[in-house]
């Protein structure tokens, strides 16, 4: 055989050199890091943490495996590089024993994962339980209403719930498939058109957990994003009486008094219900009738303040790519009374 | 008799060797790989920081849809097709495939249908809707440009070009084995090949099928996937998959191929288990049509059909776990040497390793609930489809190249290829593991900064530059060693199998005379099955046919009806294909 036109480098040196340094390499970019507030593996309500516990379950395996298997190519790839001098290897073919010995032994790992799986599957799939805070969730492009049919709120972008209570999601779709995701409270779950998926967990600690839509649905995709607040039960409580107090009325001369007068006779209530306003029925957009109160707008991009909210009245889609609310063509000062009105609606 | 022309444009264009086609095949799957890298690195340009803004969201949709569609239609697939054309009749002792012209045909129209796809960019409308374009997305409602139009007709295209290549390869490799070729004597990579087009004719329909609905929704109104109308989004996204699994297989099994021929030979053992290797690779085939739904957990789709798909999905592991045991111990006892082709064979399954462990939390339902349309996902199928295919594909060029050339690759840059590539998948791919992990979405343009994700973003963008330098050197080193490289002679490798009996590059007609194979390691054993006595006679090679090329420019033309609106060119089109088929069924192919 002629192999005079190969050239060995010492190529299992430069691998064990890698090997050494990646883990040290992957802990210090997880050191560089700050918190991470949209972790799967930092779950906050028996359901992530179901997952959770699964999923380190079958990475404890993984692990042991790979070392196993890689430490197994690591020692064939050291041990048996050609030395000069070297014998013909020995013609091996197989050998059935140890071929069928490696057929089973994975298999009754798998057997170890599948069994704590299929389980996992039977306990997640969102019945609700008795007692539980029904909350209906439509995914529209591009944000996230939240529906509460049994204390008449409804609200956007950020869901509200008590801790320690169990929620139950009836999630449905206004236009195309999205997925429901707050990993740190639940795993997954597509809303899809002509369909009602649900999803059932119980926040097990107070705090706001970030979430977004998870399945490609268009140009903002990655602009609907969301909220949970888990509260304890008197602050749910207080947030449900604010929601579904009458809408609170600003003094007449106020700014805002005006600003309800402009919202009122503007292109706003061709998509928006307000409560505050009558003739504000719409349903194509998010309601806003408590929208003074939320952190966030735009589907949880950018914060609720004076100059977000204004830019965003003012020119919705440069914003945000593909927004459906057009530009408006408002007169500044207009513009600042609707905005010191729904700063008002708390 | 004259043989066909040798040189010039034409004798490119009514070629019907297998050995010019595989080239066209390499060098249009090549330049597709580079625009599927650079659309890469534009993405994770995009990804560097939080809120990145270095291209707009609807550009960032286009990019990774089109990062998707090309590297998995354009790039991969046809680069396998370029190993099956070069190596696969040279391993069976054949003088070409069966049918000659339909392969030609089977390139033109894979390059037409790329081309077409491509030209969406022209227009400034590539398709937007992701490689999988679920509907009701992609449909006439949410998607009314025509960007979606030119991903499901020019996957339309290329479905013909995979069928027909498909049909070719299983027939040839069935019917054209040198005498004493055994099924159970045949290489491994002509055996994946085999086990591949299975998959690919069975695959392909479906989605074809699934494409019709979505023109039709698009084009005539019809209602297959509206729910208002009792259609169901979801039907889409089984046909998707029914198709979309057997495809990662359709990837995979063609470099496991290649890596069981490379291991072998660089090792001087005989592959460990090829009974095993082989049997599981067609199981791994059958079983890969039972676990589609796995890509659906989330979907809801009850606890009875995800245990299921559960099951399935953990027992393909089995067979698959089986190949890599037997891959190192062929490298165990060995006298191993690292030739670039053999540290990327070694890589591969180093990687390998890797993408199938991390499926393996993709199994399991629940866990998925937290993993799909993450970046986990995509550092999952980065380590199956880049450590795994891509990387066995390379492992292929360096071992193969010299036979299609007659130099050899220089082993300098090789290294350098190696490591950087090597080094810069990890790079970009592990820390992905992490961003899935901690929350960030798959398909999205930009990212909050408070996710916290900046610095690992930023790492695995560094990476995919270190990627794209080792790619450099394998441009550069493919050209170079064009001229440059060392002449390989028919054997640089000491390989164990049929094409390196025969002189590199192989003369048109390969075999002078045709061997008689009495062992499954024809070049191992002491006969010399194709030692070259004198041919009687010069061998006849059949000339050149412009029909193929014509027929599958039909195509291309149908297509752009549903684009222009002009129907007149669905009559045009299909004119062109059946003057194109006529023609070349009548043509006296033996004169």
């Amino acid at each position: 055989m002629r192999d005079s036109a190969t050239v060995i480098f010492e190529a299992p040196d430069a691998v064990s050199r890698l090997r050494y340094w990646l883990p040290v390499l992957v802990l210090g970019i997880l050191a560089c890091a700050g918190d991470y507030q949209q972790s799967t593996l930092h779950p906050a309500s028996d359901f992530a943490g179901r997952l959770d516990h699964l999923f380190r379950g079958i990475f404890w395996w993984a692990l042991g495996v790979f070392v196993l298997v890689e430490g197994a190519l690591l020692v064939a790839i050291i041990r048996f590089r050609r030395r000069p001098g070297g014998d013909q290897p020995r013609q091996v073919h197989g050998h059935t024993a140890l071929e069928i010995g490696w057929t089973i032994a994975p298999a009754l790992i798998l057997v170890f994962i599948a069994v704590p799986t299929i389980r996992a599957i039977f306990a997640s799939t969102g019945a609700a339980t008795p007692g539980a805070l029904r909350v209906e969730v439509v995914g529209h492009q591009w944000w996230w209403e939240f529906r509460y049919p049994e204390l008449g709120i409804t609200t956007a972008n950020e869901l509200h719930v008590p801790v320690s209570r169990p929620v139950a999601l009836e999630m449905q779709t206004a236009d195309v498939i999205h997925s429901f995701w707050v990993p740190r409270l639940a795993g997954k779950r597509d809303v899809i058109a002509g369909r009602v998926n649900r999803l059932a967990f119980t926040a097990d600690s107070v705090g706001t957990f970030l979430g977004q839509c998870a399945e490609y649905c268009g140009e903002s995709h990655a602009n609907m994003r969301m909220r949970v607040m888990v509260d304890t039960d008197s602050g749910f409580a207080a947030w449900v009486d604010r929601q579904t107090a009458e809408p609170p009325s600003p003094d007449s001369g106020s700014l805002a008094f005006q600003g309800r007068d402009v919202f009122g006779r503007s292109a706003c209530i061709g998509c928006h219900m307000l409560d505050g306003v009558p003739v504000a029925r719409a349903q194509v957009g998010p309601n806003l009738s408590r929208v003074g109160g939320r952190a966030t707008i735009a589907g949880g991009l950018f914060p609720n303040d004076t100059e977000h909210l204004r830019r965003w009245i003012a020119n919705a889609p440069a914003m945000k790519p593909g927004a459906l609310m057009p530009q408006m063509d408002l007169a500044a000062e207009d513009l600042d009374a609707i905005v010191a009105y729904l700063q008002s609606m708390k | 008799m004259s043989n066909p022309p040798s040189t010039g444009l034409r004798s490119w264009l009514t070629t019907t060797d297998h050995k010019r086609i595989g080239t066209l095949y390499f060098w249009t799957a090549f330049a597709f790989f580079l625009i599927g890298g650079l659309e890469a690195l534009i993405i994770r340009a995009q990804l560097a920081q939080p809120d990145g803004s270095l291209v707009s969201a609807d550009t960032y949709n286009q990019l990774f849809t089109m990062h998707g569609t090309t590297m998995v239609f354009l790039a991969l697939m046809p680069m396998t097709a370029a190993f099956f054309n070069w190596i696969v009749p040279l391993q069976i002792g054949a003088r070409d495939v069966v049918f000659p012209r339909l392969n030609a045909f089977s390139y033109w129209v894979f390059l037409l249908g790329g081309l077409f796809m491509n030209a969406s960019f022209l227009i400034g409308a590539a398709p937007d809707g992701g490689w999988f374009g679920y509907v009701n997305l992609t449909g006439p409602q949410y998607s009314p440009g025509l960007n979606i139009d030119f991903w499901v007709l020019g996957l339309q295209i290329l479905g013909v070009a995979s069928l027909a290549a498909g049909f070719n390869f299983i027939v040839t490799i069935l019917n054209l084995r040198a005498p004493g070729l055994t099924m159970m004597r045949l290489p491994v990579f002509s055996w994946m090949t085999l086990v591949t087009q299975f998959l690919v004719i069975t695959a392909f329909p479906v989605i074809t099928v699934a494409l019709v609905f979505l023109l039709f929704d698009r084009t005539f109104g019809t209602n297959f996937y509206v729910p208002a109308a009792g259609g169901d989004p979801v039907l889409w996204q089984h046909l998707f998959w029914i198709f979309g699994h057997p495809e990662v297989y359709i990837l995979i099994l063609p470099a496991m191929g290649i890596v069981s021929e490379v291991l072998p030979t660089f090792s001087r053992k005989p592959l460990f288990g090829y009974t095993v290797v082989v049997y599981s690779g067609v199981l791994i085939g059958f079983m890969g049509w039972g676990v589609w739904s796995h890509h659906m957990f989330s979907v809801g789709l009850g606890p009875i059909a995800d245990s299921f798909f559960a099951a399935a999905t953990m027992l393909i592991a089995i067979p698959t776990g089986v190949k890599i045991f037997n891959w190192i111990a062929t490298l165990w006892g060995g006298q191993i040497r690292f030739t670039t082709a053999m540290k990327f064979a070694v890589g591969f399954i180093a990687m390998f390793i890797i993408g199938g462990l991390s499926g393996v939390s993709h199994a399991s339902p629940p866990s998925d609930l937290q993993q799909t349309d993450t970046y986990y996902v995509v550092a999952h199928f980065h380590y199956v489809l880049f450590g795994g295919t891509v990387l066995g594909l390379f492992a292929g060029m360096y071992y193969w190249i010299p036979k299609m050339t007659g130099r050899l690759l220089s082993e300098r840059l090789g290294s350098w290829h190696f490591w950087l590539t090597f080094i810069g998948m990890n790079l970009t791919f592990f820390p992905m593991h992490f961003i899935g992990l901690l929350g960030m979405p798959r398909r999205i343009y930009t990212y909050a900064p408070e996710l916290g994700l900046g610095t690992m973003n930023l790492v695995s963008t560094i990476g995919a530059f270190v990627i794209g330098l080792g790619t450099l050197a394998l441009v550069i080193n493919v050209l170079w060693s064009r001229r440059h490289g060392e002449p390989a002679g028919p054997d640089p490798w000491g390989g164990a199998t049929l094409e390196w009996s025969i002189p590199s590059p192989p003369p048109p007609h390969n075999f002078d005379v045709i061997p008689t194979v009495t062992s499954r390691l024809p070049r191992w054993t002491t006969e010399h099955p194709a030692a070259p006595s004198a041919p009687g006679s010069a061998v006849h090679v059949p000339p050149g046919s412009w029909w193929p090329l014509v027929a599958a420019a039909g195509l291309p033309i149908m297509a752009s009806a549903v684009v222009t609106k002009l129907l007149a060119l669905v009559f045009l089109g299909a004119a062109v294909l059946v003057f194109g088929i006529y023609r070349w069924a009548y043509e006296p192919f033996e004169v």
